[in-house]
């Protein structure tokens, strides 16, 4: 049903464990996507360059080195989305993947369902064309982000530039988790990305304003420990 | 109304123009100016006036450049205003130190107070020594550095100092021509001509106390040396005198009168060398004495008879005065050198072993040592332990014992205490604190053979030089050890980690397998409808389980091996109950949510990913522990420095008595509950509370159900700047 609406993809999964391989393959081929798989950094590379895929699902711990480097390579010269699986204990591990220009991660062990559901919102992300939408809608808010308005329940939502800046670097970027570090460089500055406290009072603003129940966000998620990441479903 | 005024500005013009102009009439009416110019400004009073003006206004524009360089900080230019005041052992050098230090305080500059002490001073009686001492003490009270040079020629010290030093102000007694060397130029004027660029302030001679002086002279005099010790060395100039006279009779028929002068010439310098000055002298004296009387004819007698051989006896008296004077100072200035020379072996000596040192006892054993060989003292070094006590040492025979109060004073204050200090002078010992660059190390308690010998300045710089060098090494083995310490921590710290990484990698990678597979598989025969999906989706369900199990223990293996390291930073307590409330989203869907939150909470400074972890753990147990349909809520409020945190619920509270034993380790609330878990929950929050500075503990409500609390401390958070985003009009 589902394999119906979204477009088929080329994913690109590069990990050691055939096992992981085995049920990745199989839940991504029973979607309807074509999969290629890579067991090292080296061909890993390889088989990106040679196949274009549309996504990489990359395992952190290769055996002839680490993802980090993996991703460092590969965004040198593409922008394609990188999905990480994780199982490592440190969540410093997860942010410098992510600072380095990962997409999502998932941490071992995950279910199919959660794994599904990344592609699934890295694909939509895919479709979107950047550029055309500048109105973006999510529950009762809207944002317009050229003329800068924001409206909840069609009635205007005042909004701070700071704040604004935020809003529009998180929902142009839906699905994607920004890493603090990320966030507070784009919108504040480089030499912010040490001032955590900025991030978190914004956030809380921005909560109160455009969310039913701030304490329990449906769309402006915390992924404690590394960032935010804006939940357009 | 001068000295408060911010601006000066001087508007100056001679008084005859000043006249000239009030005829005029250009200040007052030409009928007040006349009365003005005959009552009050005469000629002399407007002169006077004048100075006044000009003077009060140079000082004004003193002050000002004072504090200008002051501001700057002006180090680097030659300090011209610097005083160097010169002790000599004139009486009334007490008075010069104070005009030096008066001076000084005036014009806010630094001063030198320096004694040199030539071979004359040297012979001064104790008493006279004692009193210069007394005044360079003095001097050093009044904040001079000083110094004790010993050098023959005493102006050419002090320029050379006065040169090394950049000091540009030279502040001399006047002296008195010298009765007995009436030829030599009094002090001031030698200074004067040796060094024509420095200026020289020469102050009132003060008479009154001289004869008191003169008198403890007179007696110090006597005391001087040990009688016996003298009474030897002129005794043995009259013995040398004697052999040389027995020596040379039986050469008188072989040799020339005027060659045999020479052996008693060679007499006088040898007596010079053994016993200095004084039997030099007697040895010149009776040398020309027996001369006349044993060899120039006739013998036997005084009389001469050929008088040129006056000429032999007064040159032969001179030569032997010379000699036996340079002699003598040769004598002292070798034995200046040599002490120098010892010093500074001593010194390097010390410095030597001590950068060989690499245990704190070794330093303590080298230090005691090598002050004890330089210095005429009993050494003993107090270290202070973790919480900056002296302990008590260890009762050694031959170490001196040390008053521990005066001792740990020192160390407190990091200042010297006991002989010749200001503090508790009275006391037998000197206790100099070791200083290092970062902080004190140590005391250094001294027991002097005798008082006087460590008043002396120069003695006490060379100690607190000795006390630096010690309290350097001290330091460098502190930190020698602390590296050493940190290397093994972080080696540890690293095997632990990678241990627990690749642990958890070994572990996780098989379990996100099965879970994977069993999940895929579970699902296709779902869709089939076969009978196997049952048992499938148990096996996935008991492997999902399994992942908990294990990442509760990594956690705590992590955690508890070698404590918790955080990365704290400013949290919002709203967004991390949100985070911990959607990672339960499934099993909350079963209770009402209550979250009380102000959403003005002040931030907490803390590590995110832990704290979320507690409240997920206690949220997770309320869903666990109560039936479906029980409120389960959060409340947060402030107290004081700290944030408090309620995860409470409706359910049926916690077993009496057992409320802190939950904490534990594999402890569950019933032994033989249904709901799964190894009792791991608990026990992770509490460690992770108290590494916080926090505490944790758990409580049944009044009104049923069971309630965790924990604290958070506060701190005051950083500041935001909110100027720049003004809110938008539109």
């Amino acid at each position: 049903m589902i394999a119906a609406t979204e477009p088929s993809l080329t994913i690109l999964i590069v990990e050691d464990e055939q096992a992981i391989r085995r049920f990745v393959r199989a839940a991504l081929e029973g979607e309807g996507h074509r999969v290629h798989e890579a067991d090292t950094v080296r061909r890993g590379l390889l088989e990106a360059g040679t196949r274009k895929p549309d996504l990489v699902v990359l395992d952190l711990g290769l055996p002839d080195g680490d993802g980090m480097d993996f991703i460092r390579d590969l965004r040198a010269w593409s922008g394609m989305p990188v999905l990480v699986l994780s199982a490592r204990i440190e969540e410093y591990d997860k942010v410098e993947a992510l600072d380095a220009g990962a997409d999502d991660y998932l941490i071992k062990p995950f279910g199919v369902a959660e794994l599904l559901a990344r592609v699934r919102a890295v694909c939509r992300r895919q479709v979107r064309d950047p550029d055309g939408a500048t109105l973006i809608v999510f529950g009762k808010v809207s944002v317009d982000l050229e003329r800068r308005q924001v409206t909840r329940n069609d009635q205007p939502v005042r909004i701070t530039p700071i704040e604004f800046r935020l809003l529009s670097t998180l929902i142009t970027k839906p699905g994607k988790v920004l890493t603090h570090r990320q966030l507070l460089r784009e919108v504040w500055g480089p030499a912010y990305v040490e001032r955590g406290h900025y991030l978190r009072i914004y956030m809380g603003h921005l909560r109160q304003k455009l969310e039913a129940d701030p304490t329990r966000p449906r769309y402006f998620l915390t992924e404690t420990g590394i960032g935010y990441r804006f939940c357009l479903s | 109304m001068f000295d408060v005024a911010d601006e000066v500005v001087l508007v100056d013009l001679p008084p005859d123009d000043l006249l000239q102009r009030l005829k005029e009439g250009k200040v007052y009416l030409p009928d007040q100016a006349e009365r003005a110019i005959e009552n009050f400004f005469r000629k002399g009073n407007l002169i006077a006036l004048r100075e006044l003006a000009l003077r009060r206004t140079a000082d004004q524009v003193d002050d000002e450049m004072q504090s200008y360089r002051q501001q700057v900080g002006d180090s680097a230019q030659p300090t011209r205003e610097a005083l160097l005041a010169c002790v000599g052992p004139d009486p009334g050098a007490d008075t010069l130190v104070r005009i030096a230090s008066r001076l000084a305080g005036k014009l806010g500059c630094e001063w030198h107070a320096l004694y040199v002490e030539t071979p004359a001073l040297q012979r001064l009686p104790g008493a006279r020594r004692q009193a210069i001492l007394d005044i360079l003490k003095l001097a050093q009270e009044l904040g001079a550095h000083t110094a004790t040079l010993a050098a023959t020629d005493a102006p050419l010290a002090v320029v050379a100092y006065a040169h090394q030093h950049r000091l540009a102000q030279l502040v001399v007694g006047r002296s008195r021509s010298s009765r007995r060397f009436p030829w030599q130029r009094p002090f001031a004027e030698r200074l004067g001509r040796l060094a024509p660029e420095l200026d020289l302030l020469v102050t009132a001679r003060n008479d009154a106390p001289r004869r008191a002086v003169r008198q403890e002279t007179a007696r110090g005099d006597k005391e001087q040396g040990s009688p016996a010790s003298l009474l030897r060395g002129y005794v043995a100039a009259l013995l040398i005198s004697l052999g040389t006279t027995l020596a040379a009779t039986p050469l008188l028929p072989y040799f020339d009168l005027a060659n045999i002068v020479m052996l008693f010439l060679l007499a006088v310098v040898g007596t010079a060398v053994k016993y200095g000055r004084g039997p030099a002298v007697l040895a010149a004296v009776a040398n020309v004495a027996a001369f006349d009387l044993f060899f120039v004819p006739p013998r036997f007698s005084f009389a001469v008879h050929d008088w040129q051989y006056l000429l032999t006896f007064i040159v032969m008296l001179i030569v032997g005065l010379i000699v036996g004077q340079l002699t003598a100072r040769f004598r002292y200035q070798a034995h200046v050198a040599s002490a120098r020379e010892q010093r500074t072996r001593h010194l390097y000596e010390m410095a030597r072993e001590l950068s060989g040192a690499l245990v704190v006892e070794q330093v303590v054993e080298i230090g005691e040592r090598c002050v004890e060989a330089s210095f005429r003292v009993k050494a003993r070094l107090l270290l202070p332990d973790e919480h900056d006590r002296l302990p008590p040492p260890p009762v050694q025979p031959g170490r001196p014992k040390a008053d521990l109060s005066i001792a740990q004073w020192c160390f407190d204050r990091n200042a010297p205490a006991g002989i010749g200090t200001d503090t508790l002078p009275a006391a037998s010992r000197l206790y100099l604190p070791l200083k290092a660059p970062m902080r004190t190390r140590g005391v250094l308690v001294l027991a002097p053979e005798r008082q006087r010998w460590l008043l002396i300045p120069e003695q006490r710089r060379l100690l607190d030089t000795f006390a630096a060098l010690i309290a350097i090494a001290l330091e460098r083995v502190h930190f020698v050890t602390v590296a050493r310490d940190t290397l093994v921590k972080m080696e540890s710290e690293r095997q632990r980690n990678s241990l627990l990484a690749a642990l958890s990698h070994d572990l996780r990678t098989p379990l996100t397998a099965l879970i994977g597979l069993a999940e895929t598989l579970a699902l296709e025969l779902t869709a089939e409808q076969s009978p196997h999906s049952e048992p499938l989706t148990a096996i996935h369900q008991q492997a999902v389980r399994m992942a908990l199990l294990v990442n509760n223990l990594l956690d705590m293996a992590k955690l508890q091996a070698g404590g918790v390291r955080l990365r704290k930073d400013w949290q919002s307590l709203e967004e991390l109950v949100g985070a911990a409330v959607r990672t339960l989203e499934l099993p909350l869907r079963a209770h009402p949510l209550r979250l009380e939150l102000d959403p003005r909470l002040p931030l907490v400074n803390c590590d995110a990913v832990l704290v979320e972890r507690v409240l997920a753990n206690l949220l997770e147990n309320a869903t666990k522990y109560t039936p479906p349909g029980a409120v389960i809520g959060v409340t947060a409020s402030t107290e004081a420095d700290r944030l408090i945190i309620e995860v409470w619920d409706e359910g049926p509270g916690l077993p009496t008595g057992r409320e802190q034993v939950l904490f534990e380790k594999f402890t569950r609330g019933h032994a033989e509950s249904a709901a799964p878990g190894v009792g791991l929950g608990l026990a992770i929050c509490r460690v992770i509370i108290e590494a916080h500075g926090g505490e944790i503990h758990a409580a049944n409500r009044a009104s049923g159900g069971a309630c965790f609390t924990f604290t958070l401390p506060l701190e005051t958070p950083p500041p935001i700047e909110e100027a720049e985003d003004a809110p938008e009009t539109s």
